[in-house]
This record gives C-alpha cells, sequence and structure tokens, in this order.
C-alpha cells in the first residue's frame, strides 16, 4: 500500500469547464440509471487533467456532488488509485518504471538522469516544468526502460535519448512518442521475424502494409 | 514453426491498418452473423471442443467458464466484463491487441456475450493506457456506425460495448476488485462464493476474460476447434502471444504455437540470449507472479501450463521475463517484492502487513545484512502469506521469493558472508583506533 494524502496547499474552489461538464454527462449516459459512481474513475481523471494535473480537495468533493456519492467515498478513491496526484505536479510529469522488467534493461540510468536533471522525487524543478515519481510497471516491458510523460509513452531509452527528450521538452521542441529507437511498435528490432508474408521484413513491404495507418498519431482520440 | 496464416493477430506489429476497413481485409468481421446463426450452444461446444485456456494467467478453460452463466433473466441483465487492466510485471501483449487489431476484440465481445446471454461489455482498461484507450474507443466507434454493435446492428443482437478505465491499481486485474473498480468503489477483491457467474457486476451475472481470450474467440470460430486445436501439447491447446523482455537481444511480442520449445522461442524471434546461451543465469515465464526457473531446467522445456507447472512455477500470461548472468537476482527479485508491498490493497492482513516485511528482509539480502536462519524465515513467512488471503495477490507476492530461495540460496549466503566479511574487518579497524 501507498499512502497518500491530499496536498496542504489547496485552491479555494473547483469548477469543471462546460465542455468537460457536458463530456462527464456523456460518460455517466454510458452506465445503467442509477449506476454513475461508476463513473468516478473518468470524472476524477477529467478533473485532474483540467487542474494541470493534479487533484484538489475542491475537485473531489465536485466530483462526488455530481455523482451523487458522500464525500469520503470519492475521497477513498482518489486516494486509493495512484495515478490521481494530490499535489502538483511538473507541467511534463515524468513517470519512471522500476520494475524488474525496466530495471534489467537499464532503469536506474534512467532514474540517475532524473535526479541529476530534476532532483529529488516528487520536487517541481523552479521553472515549473518537471517532476519525476519512479511508479510500478506500465505494461511496456518489450520496449523498457520507458517513462510515461504526462499522457504520452516514450520507450527504448537510453541515458542519452532520455536526457535528449528532456531538453526537446524544456525547449518546446516536437517530441517522437514510442519507441526511441527506431522500432514501430514492440517488434524486434532491425526485421520481423513473424507476420512477414503480410509486411515483408522490413513491415513496410507486404501486401498488407499501410504505412499512413501504421504511423502513430499523437494521440488518436483528439 | 507457427506459420503466418495460422497467426491470429495479423497486425501485431501496427505495420497494417488498424481500423474497420483494415481489420475486414484481413478477416475480422466476417460472416460473423453466420456464427451467432448456428446458435449459443454451438459456440460453447466449439470453444470446449478448442481446448483454449484462460490467457490472463490462471489458464481456466474458457468455454467451460462460459457455460457458467445462468440462463438470461429479463428482469436482470447478464454482463460480459473484459478484463484489459494488464499490469503485470514483464506482460505487454493485450496491449498490442487494443491498438493494433481493436476489432477482433470488439468483434469477440459481441460473440462472447451472445454466447453467455450478455446484454453488455465492459471493456476495462488500465488507466495508463490513455493511447490505447483512445484507440479501441474509435474502433467501438466504428464498429456501432457500421451497425455492427449497438441496440439495433446487423447480427441481430442487440448488445453494447462500452470502453472504462482504471487510474494505477494493479489489484483491479483481480476480477472481483475490477468489479468493484468498475462500479466506482476503491479495488478490493471480494469473497467468493458468491461468483461473479451469478452476482457480479451490478449484482448481476457476469463473465470476466482476458483481452487475448475474448480477441482470439471468433477467429477460432470461424477457422474451426479443430485447427485452434492442432496446435500445442494436449490439454495446453492453441497459439499464444508471448512478451519476451529482459536480457535478450531483441526483447519482442511475438505470437507462436504453445508449447514451442523455450530455446526456439527465444532464438527465433529474440535474437538469442545475450552473451550466449551459457550467459543464461535464470528465467521467469510468466510474468512476476510465478517462481523463477534457473538456466538448465528451462532451456528445453515446451512453454505451456503443464510443462511450467511440473517445474513448480507456470505459464501465467506467458511474458517470459530473461536474466543473464550479470543479473543480482537478489535485486531482481527484491523489486518485484517493493511491487507487491506497493500494490497491495491492504485488506488482508496477511498481505498487508506480510508484503512490507518481506520487502524490508529483501532489501536486507539485497546487501547481505541479515543473518542466514533468516533465509527460513522468510520461507516460512512467505508460506504463511500463500493462501490466507481473498485474492491471489498474496500468493503472488510469496512464489518470486520462494523461486528465489529454492533455487538460489547459495546466492544468497554468499552475499551475507561477503557483508559479515566486510563487517569483521571494519571492527577490526574500530578496535585498533
Amino acid at each position: 500500500m501507498s499512502a497518500r494524502r491530499l496536498a496542504e496547499q489547496q485552491p479555494d474552489s473547483f469548477e469543471f469547464t462546460p465542455e468537460n461538464k457536458a463530456w462527464l454527462d456523456r460518460q455517466i449516459a454510458k452506465y445503467p440509471p442509477g449506476r454513475q459512481a461508476s463513473a468516478v474513475i473518468p470524472a476524477l481523471w477529467q478533473a485532474q487533467k483540467q487542474h494541470d494535473y493534479w487533484l484538489p480537495q475542491k475537485a473531489i468533493e465536485k466530483v462526488a456532488d455530481l455523482l451523487g456519492m458522500p464525500y469520503i467515498r470519492v475521497l477513498e478513491v482518489a486516494t486509493f488509485y495512484t495515478m490521481f496526484n494530490l499535489e502538483p505536479v511538473g507541467k511534463f510529469f515524468v513517470q519512471v518504471c522500476g520494475t524488474t522488467p525496466c530495471m534489467l534493461r537499464g532503469s536506474d540510468a534512467i532514474i540517475e538522469v532524473c535526479q541529476k536533471r530534476i532532483g529529488e522525487q516528487r520536487h517541481v524543478t523552479a521553472d515549473g516544468l518537471f517532476s519525476w515519481l519512479e511508479v510500478e510497471c506500465l505494461g511496456a516491458c518489450c520496449n523498457a526502460p520507458m517513462v510515461q510523460i504526462n499522457d504520452d509513452y516514450y520507450e527504448d531509452l537510453t541515458a542519452e535519448s532520455f536526457a535528449k527528450l528532456l531538453d526537446d521538452l524544456a525547449a518546446g521542441r516536437p517530441t517522437h512518442v514510442g519507441p526511441q529507437n527506431g522500432r514501430n511498435r514492440s517488434e524486434p528490432l532491425g526485421g520481423l521475424t513473424a507476420l512477414t508474408e503480410f509486411y515483408g521484413a522490413d513491415g513496410k513491404s507486404g501486401p498488407l502494409s499501410d504505412p499512413a495507418a501504421a504511423a502513430q498519431p499523437a494521440h488518436p482520440g483528439k | 514453426m507457427l506459420q503466418d496464416k495460422d497467426r491470429i493477430f495479423q497486425n501485431l506489429y501496427g505495420y497494417g491498418d488498424w481500423g474497420l476497413a483494415g481489420a475486414k481485409k484481413r478477416g475480422a468481421w466476417d460472416n460473423t452473423k453466420g456464427l451467432i446463426e448456428k446458435g449459443k450452444d454451438w459456440i460453447i461446444s466449439e470453444m470446449k471442443a478448442s481446448g483454449l485456456r484462460g490467457r490472463g494467467g490462471a489458464g481456466f478453460p474458457t468455454g467451460l467458464k462460459w457455460s457458467f452463466m445462468p440462463k438470461p433473466d429479463p428482469a436482470r441483465p447478464s454482463y460480459l466484463v473484459v478484463n484489459a487492466d494488464e499490469s503485470e510485471p514483464g506482460t505487454c501483449k493485450d496491449r498490442e491487441i487494443l491498438r493494433n487489431d481493436p476489432h477482433l476484440l470488439v468483434e469477440g465481445c459481441l460473440v462472447a456475450g451472445f454466447a453467455m446471454g450478455a446484454s453488455a461489455a465492459y471493456i476495462y482498461v488500465r488507466g495508463e493506457f490513455i493511447w490505447e484507450r483512445e484507440r479501441l474507443q474509435a474502433a467501438v466507434d466504428q464498429a456501432y456506425d457500421a451497425k455492427l454493435i449497438g441496440k439495433d446492428n446487423v447480427h441481430g443482437y442487440p448488445f453494447d460495448v462500452i470502453v472504462h478505465h482504471g487510474a494505477g491499481a494493479y489489484i483491479c486485474g483481480e476480477e472481483t476488485a475490477l468489479l468493484e473498480s468498475l462500479e466506482g468503489k476503491k479495488g478490493m477483491p471480494r469473497l467468493k462464493p458468491p461468483f461473479p457467474a451469478n452476482m457480479g457486476l451490478y449484482g448481476c451475472p457476469t463473465t470476466v476474460n482476458n483481452v487475448e481470450s475474448i480477441a482470439v474467440a471468433p477467429t477460432i470460430l470461424r477457422r474451426s476447434a479443430a485447427w485452434f486445436a492442432s496446435f500445442g501439447a494436449k490439454n495446453n491447446a492453441g497459439t499464444k502471444l508471448f512478451s519476451i523482455s529482459g536480457h535478450v537481444n531483441k526483447p519482442c511480442n511475438v505470437e507462436e504455437a504453445m508449447s514451442i520449445p523455450f530455446r526456439e522461442l527465444i532464438d527465433k524471434h529474440a535474437g538469442g540470449v545475450r552473451g550466449g546461451w551459457d550467459n543464461l543465469l535464470a528465467v521467469i515465464p510468466g510474468g512476476s507472479s510465478v517462481r523463477c526457473v534457473p538456466a538448465h531446467q528451462i532451456i528445453d522445456t515446451p512453454m505451456d501450463f503443464d510443462s511450467l507447472s511440473a517445474l513448480k512455477s507456470g505459464l501465467g500470461t506467458a511474458a517470459v521475463i530473461v536474466m543473464d548472468k550479470s543479473t543480482d537476482i537478489i535485486r531482481a527479485i527484491a523489486r518485484l517484492s517493493h511491487f507487491y508491498k506497493h500494490e497491495s490493497c491492504g485488506q488482508c492482513t496477511p498481505c498487508r502487513e506480510g508484503t512490507g516485511w518481506m520487502y524490508r528482509i529483501m532489501q536486507r539480502m539485497v546487501e547481505g545484512r541479515a543473518q542466514k536462519s533468516e533465509i527460513d524465515l522468510l520461507f516460512d513467512v512467505s508460506k504463511q502469506i500463500e493462501g490466507h488471503t481473498i485474492c491471489a495477490l498474496g500468493d503472488a507476492a510469496a512464489w518470486p521469493i520462494q523461486g528465489l530461495i529454492n533455487h538460489f540460496r547459495p546466492v544468497i549466503e554468499a552475499r551475507i558472508d561477503s557483508y559479515t566479511a566486510r563487517a569483521d574487518k571494519d571492527a577490526v579497524k574500530v578496535a585498533a583506533q
């Protein structure tokens, strides 16, 4: 278990934007009548995204009011699920996977870059740009080591490519989401060993290859 | 080696079109109506005959699970819940299905939902998979627009598919914790019985299945149970997604026939073990929750449920974590102990207290700052946790440590000896000053 508390400094109020309120109403409609509590995680997540990626107490209470739940039930959910940040984070919130598969592939070096570049865990840099946290398995083990920065996975990192990634983010340069070593997804590096009949050994020359569809847009939902 | 035409996930690497047009080109949504017209009993008996065992880790026969659902009752709907809360360390196969072949999953939901009389499927995607969730939602939207699913669809069986998500709790991969989470509560596992098939989501009959189990179903039904059963050893049928990570030259996900020998799997697809086969130390063959197996035992073992159980390990999710001789095996397992300590939901005392207790001892074992008698004590504590909790997280926390002690006790002892030797030298220095 991880002990999690609300931040000491809290804003005075929280309101969903009209777009997010409408979005939340659509989420609630997905569940059977009377089961609107099912939308609590999506609601808190949207609140967090709206509020600079962290969740203040007023947002928790607002979600409880909107879903007709007692405050304590929503507070329980907010403190139980570790993706809810209960204190401010950097504009680029770096979550480094440190679980064994990533550790075997060199997550120690990634963590070292974070310590040098950003400082202690949970510490937000003076310019507000970065904070970092070591987290448990993010489920991209064939692309280890990897980090999640806000919504995006950056995979197949080295200390050098990760340091450059942080530089690019700080300078506002565009970054390439996904593997940083030329892989498309989680195929073996340097040529396919399966599905070659459909895509060729390079993935791009077979009858089913579709480069436009294969390109990974920043976010398919947008 | 499995031929490409027999691979179910034909867009595993995302080089093709993930969308409806691409999926149809690869054979998805082909004559789904014909499958449904053959009836529930036919689908369930085909699934039983195919020998498919659940792909989420436990390996329970999928057809049998579907048959447990009670007869549909108009007053109480039934649900299919798809467990896409993929968080077992080492496992990253469902992610590829969600983002590269999502239509196989959506079609599987319809077919499986029909077979068990469910009115809707809820797909619970782990919170971190934001990109994958958006992709899946886009596929679901395509299926609704094409009237493949929904209240009034071309298959004549009204069925909804709803994409839901979590927020970073490993425990929600346990089926009853997942249901609690889906109902808007903390993800704490429920006592069983009642089982979800009788009292599941919202108190209604529910079946919870892994993404891969559901996504392979339509292809099995189209190509026949006999085709699927022709791969793998007896009682371990089919093709399987393997996630190969750790110290191999080319980590990757790959679909292979069950029962493929470990050496062949690694040589063919992962470019061999880093530094050659002589450099292999140990393998965790089924995700972090199974016991590790030393090199000489696993090299020629068929990768399936029964062969790995015989080694006191398991196929689990077929997440193969390879460790070469540069690995600090004590630290590798200690990091898993940290994982389980972090992810324990805190409901049962043996797990809440025990996972922290084991982690603290493991930390000292990494340094060697321990007594040799504590190795037996640690083993004993792990046995006290195993089997004494509501869900299997307690077991999962205990097994990696038991595997370490069973196979690598001399390494732990040598670490303690070297620490003690250093400590003695330091003690002399202090005395001399």
